[in-house]
């Protein structure tokens, strides 16, 4: 064989490989959009789950996922936005620096699985938290913090050194350089990394199956009152999350109609998670291009 | 003594807020800092009780193939052997990094040399939308498409090491194609042009230069797929079968560490042996993934010093 | 290259009062050992146009940015910086009031990401000035006295960004100005723009030096003889020679400085 032969043969073989990957990939959405798609219905929507019968709906997991997702940014934003505010502004090149960096690199290689059991002896078990919504979001702060941790502090990376310097020499101080200037600067490249990590969260079960709990009792969702034991509101609560809803009722094996539910619920998270991805980056390009004045 | 000269010695509102904001990030790492150190700490000694407390042998743990915590063998010593599940979790491991990397990298270097642009501009979201479907949708599909097929090629109940290597291949297969791609683009430039100047064809220059230059980074991504492989617990527990048997074949139902922990965990009292047992389990996800790690850090160490 | 006696100098201090001097200033970058600059000593005299001139890489960027402390994150100075008979070197003192009395213009613009409006009133808001009517006049005054409210007047609220570079360097300016700093320190502020521009720059700075002690760095020998009174020429981190510009010029005292001035450097 010449070596143009091996050329042409060995792109051929490429080729077939990346065909397969898109393949794969089409199989996969077609198949949870084709199986899924036609158990979505407005009363798969919008009734609660039966776990032995069948015609259950999602609406519960669908609402605690939503719930899961907000209170779980609520606690992670600002401590991703402060630690990533150091890294990028403040650290030396120092050892401890090197530290700190070797932390949120060991946490985020942590499985999520041993993350979730983290949250489940100290928060479920240690202080009594018991399963409850409040529980799953710590636990996915934990997970959710080092990828918002990084995205936030590339952003700030991002923005022009000549940008600090022009708010230092005006006599601010870093504090309101950093809050003033940088921030609103680095907004596109944050906002977008918070979507994505909202589709990670959404997405995730392990971390949540001993935390937020497997259970989801039925909510009172004209119950404003967040400390009421049944109000949607209240974050003490066990709450199954759809991700988790998945995983249960095809383990569990005593819901009737487990397959369909699944694939509904599954072509329902694909969907959310899609618009998040889809969102993130017409997010991003629009305020990239409204803040540099439309050129 | 002037106004000015006052001013440039005293405080003002910046040098307070400046306080402010050093409080506050420095709080937000000291948090941080706390949180790893006790997720170490907390899983470490759980994990240590089945030995501190509970005396059982690290070398019985770690080679026996009987786990049954909650009874006694003939010896009237626990059966506390892990080896099953951590071969089982070596092996969906291995296997589905050795699957995954020569697809990872074809899709990487058609990114990259084969078709640049128009080849970006359509896998990069082939490799997004695979990251962001969720892994219980992954261990679904596991359920109702890979485990049939294999029950009805080979028999049996179609869950197993086999099973769990597919849906592990499809899932991290991203994480390695997109770093990959990263340590492809690492090569600068002249390296192809050199190659390509000096008369080889463009496979030559990918696999005499492209492909050895990016050695150490690409092992890096193999090394982060198969940490994510190793600790993936819901897809995989969904389709592995769930029984603790030492694996003869790839089509028999077993179990990995993960899949024993979120199988059992719940249904254990805190601070009985199989509780602790379990937390044992934990124990040795969290020390593979330091390993993991550690071994990043050296190969990128070593490819530094290298280029 | 030729060799020339480093420590052979000739340094004036300008009769008349004295805005910034700095005594035996030296410069370490990072943890180097090697000084970017050493033991300069000028003085610089008020309401009146400095010009630091000397080769790329001699030391001029390091010592300006010294004087009012933007060199505290990346470089060890020692020495002395004495200004209203306060060492402002000192790590006691307050640096961002430094920063606010002695104002810095970069090479490259650098306007923030917002309105033109925004970008004057951004660093006064946060030095407490609130009352409107005293913002809005600020922005005006300090536009005109940088020489681009005439172009700008109309439209204060468009993004700073879409103006182009030389308007984006006065706003700059203006920017540094409404501050009502003592000092104004320049490094190459025109070396991004065209002749027009330049031109406009020189005329705005000689009208600013009425009210404004400016220290400005300079590659462009014509531009620092035009507008200059005194000038400091520097080579390899140190100052080799300090006098009128006129002397600096026309007759220097050092060989060095000649050779510079000539053209026959190097
Ligand atoms: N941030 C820095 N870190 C380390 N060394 C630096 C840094 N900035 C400048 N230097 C070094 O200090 C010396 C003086 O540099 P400086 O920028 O002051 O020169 P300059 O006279 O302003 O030159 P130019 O006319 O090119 O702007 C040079 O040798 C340069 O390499
Ligand atoms: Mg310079």
């Amino acid at each position: 064989m010449t070596p143009n032969q091996t050329d042409r043969l060995a792109t051929r073989f490429i080729q077939f490989l990346v065909l397969i990957v898109v393949l794969i990939l089409l199989f996969l959405l077609g198949d949870i959009i084709i199986s899924g798609l036609p158990h979505i219905s407005w009363h798969f929507l919008t009734s609660p789950a039966s776990s032995f019968s069948a015609g259950g709906g999602i609406r519960d997991q669908l609402f605690n996922s939503l719930y899961l997702l907000v209170l779980t940014l609520i606690i992670s934003f600002p401590l991703a936005l402060g630690s990533a505010i150091y890294l990028s502004e403040y650290a030396g090149d120092n050892w401890f620096t090197s530290l700190i960096r070797t932390a949120i690199e060991v946490l985020s290689s942590l499985p999520s699985v041993v993350v979730g059991l983290f949250g489940y002896l100290l928060f479920v078990i240690e202080f009594h938290l018991g399963f409850s919504i409040l529980s799953g979001a710590i636990a996915l702060t934990f997970f959710n913090l080092p990828l918002l941790i990084r995205s936030i502090e590339g952003s700030l990376h991002a923005v022009p050194n000549s940008q600090r310097e022009a708010g230092i020499a005006l006599g601010l101080s870093n504090w309101r350089t950093i809050r003033g200037i940088l921030l609103p600067m680095a907004l596109p490249g944050i906002l977008t990394g918070i979507i994505l990590s909202a589709g990670r969260i959404f997405g995730e079960a392990a971390a949540l199956i001993y935390t937020a709990g497997q259970s989801a009792p039925i909510l009172d969702y004209t119950n404003w009152n967040p400390t009421a034991s049944s109000s949607f509101l209240n974050p003490m609560r066990p709450a199954e999350t759809l991700a988790v809803h998945i995983w249960k009722v095809n383990t569990e094996g005593v819901t009737p109609d487990a397959v369909s539910i699944s694939a509904g619920s599954s072509a329902v998270l694909i969907i959310i998670i899609l618009l998040f991805n889809f969102g993130a980056r017409a997010i991003g390009n629009r305020m990239y291009k409204k803040m540099t004045g439309g050129k | 003594m002037d106004d000015i000269q006052k001013k440039l010695a005293l405080p003002s509102k910046a040098s307070r807020e400046d306080i402010i904001g050093r409080i506050v990030s420095y709080s937000c790492i000291a948090a941080i800092i706390i949180l790893v150190i006790s997720i170490l700490y907390f899983i470490t000694s759980r994990g240590l009780a089945t030995f501190l407390t509970d005396h059982v042998n690290l070398w019985q743990f770690l080679t026996g193939k009987d786990w049954n915590p909650g009874s006694l063998n003939a010896q009237g010593k626990p059966q506390v052997g892990a080896l099953p599940m951590i071969v089982t979790s070596f092996s969906v491991t291995i296997l589905s990094a050795l699957v995954a990397t020569p697809f990872a990298i074809a899709v990487a270097l058609f990114m990259t040399d084969i078709a640049p642009k128009s080849g970006t501009k359509f896998l990069q979201p082939v490799i997004e939308l695979l990251v962001g479907i969720p892994s219980v949708v992954y261990g679904f599909i596991g359920l109702t498409v890979v485990v049939p097929v294999i029950r009805n090629l080979f028999g049996g109940t179609g869950a197993g090491i086999l099973a769990g290597t597919i849906v592990l291949f499809v899932m991290v297969l991203p994480t390695i194609t997109s770093l990959a791609v990263d340590a492809l683009r690492a090569v600068p430039a002249y390296f192809r042009s050199a190659s390509l100047a000096l008369g080889a064809t463009r496979f030559q220059t990918i696999y005499k230069v492209l492909l050895r230059a990016a050695m150490p980074r690409l092992l890096t991504a193999v090394i982060f797929g198969m940490a994510r492989a190793f600790g993936e617990a819901l897809a995989v527990q969904m389709v592995i079968g769930n029984a603790v048997l030492m694996p003869h074949n790839l089509i028999t139902p077993t179990s990995t560490l993960t899949s024993q922990l979120t199988t059992n965990i719940g249904n254990t009292i805190m601070g009985t042996l199989p509780n602790n047992a379990l937390w044992s389990l934990a124990l040795i996800l969290l020390l593979m993934s330091l390993v993991f790690n550690l071994l990043v850090r050296y190969i990128g160490k070593r490819g530094e010093i290298k280029s | 290259m030729q060799v020339y006696d480093l420590n052979k100098n000739h340094i004036v201090t300008p009769p008349g009062e004295i805005a910034l001097s700095t005594n035996q200033l030296q410069v370490n970058y990072g943890n180097s050992k090697q000084a970017s600059m050493v033991d300069a000593s000028l003085s610089f005299p008020r309401f009146q146009i400095t010009a630091l001139i000397g080769a790329s890489g001699s030391g001029k960027s390091t010592y300006l940015r010294s004087l009012n402390r933007m060199n505290d994150r990346i470089a060890t100075v020692h020495g002395e910086i004495m200004y209203h008979n306060t060492n402002i070197n000192s790590p006691k003192v307050n640096v961002y009031e430094v920063r606010k009395h002695i104002g810095m213009v970069f090479q490259k613009p650098n306007p923030f990401a917002k309105s033109i409006t925004e970008n004057i009133t951004f660093a006064l808001k946060a030095a407490g000035i609130t009352n409107r009517q005293e913002l809005r006049q600020r922005v005006e005054t300090s536009l005109k006295e940088a020489a681009l409210w005439d172009e700008v007047k109309d439209d204060l609220n468009k993004s700073a960004l879409a103006l182009s570079g030389g308007q984006q360097q006065r706003l700059c300016i203006a920017r540094s100005i409404a501050m009502k700093p003592d000092i104004l320190l320049l490094d190459e502020p025109a070396s991004a723009l065209d002749p027009i521009s330049t031109a406009k720059l020189e005329v705005t700075l000689k009208e600013l030096a009425k009210n404004y002690t400016i220290i400005i760095v300079t590659h462009n020998m014509q531009q620092a003889s035009r507008v200059s009174s005194y000038t400091a020429f520097f080579h390899l981190g140190h100052v080799i020679e300090y006098d009128q510009t006129e002397t600096i010029f026309q007759t220097p005292n050092i060989q060095a400085t000649h050779d510079y001035v000539t053209g026959n450097f190097g």
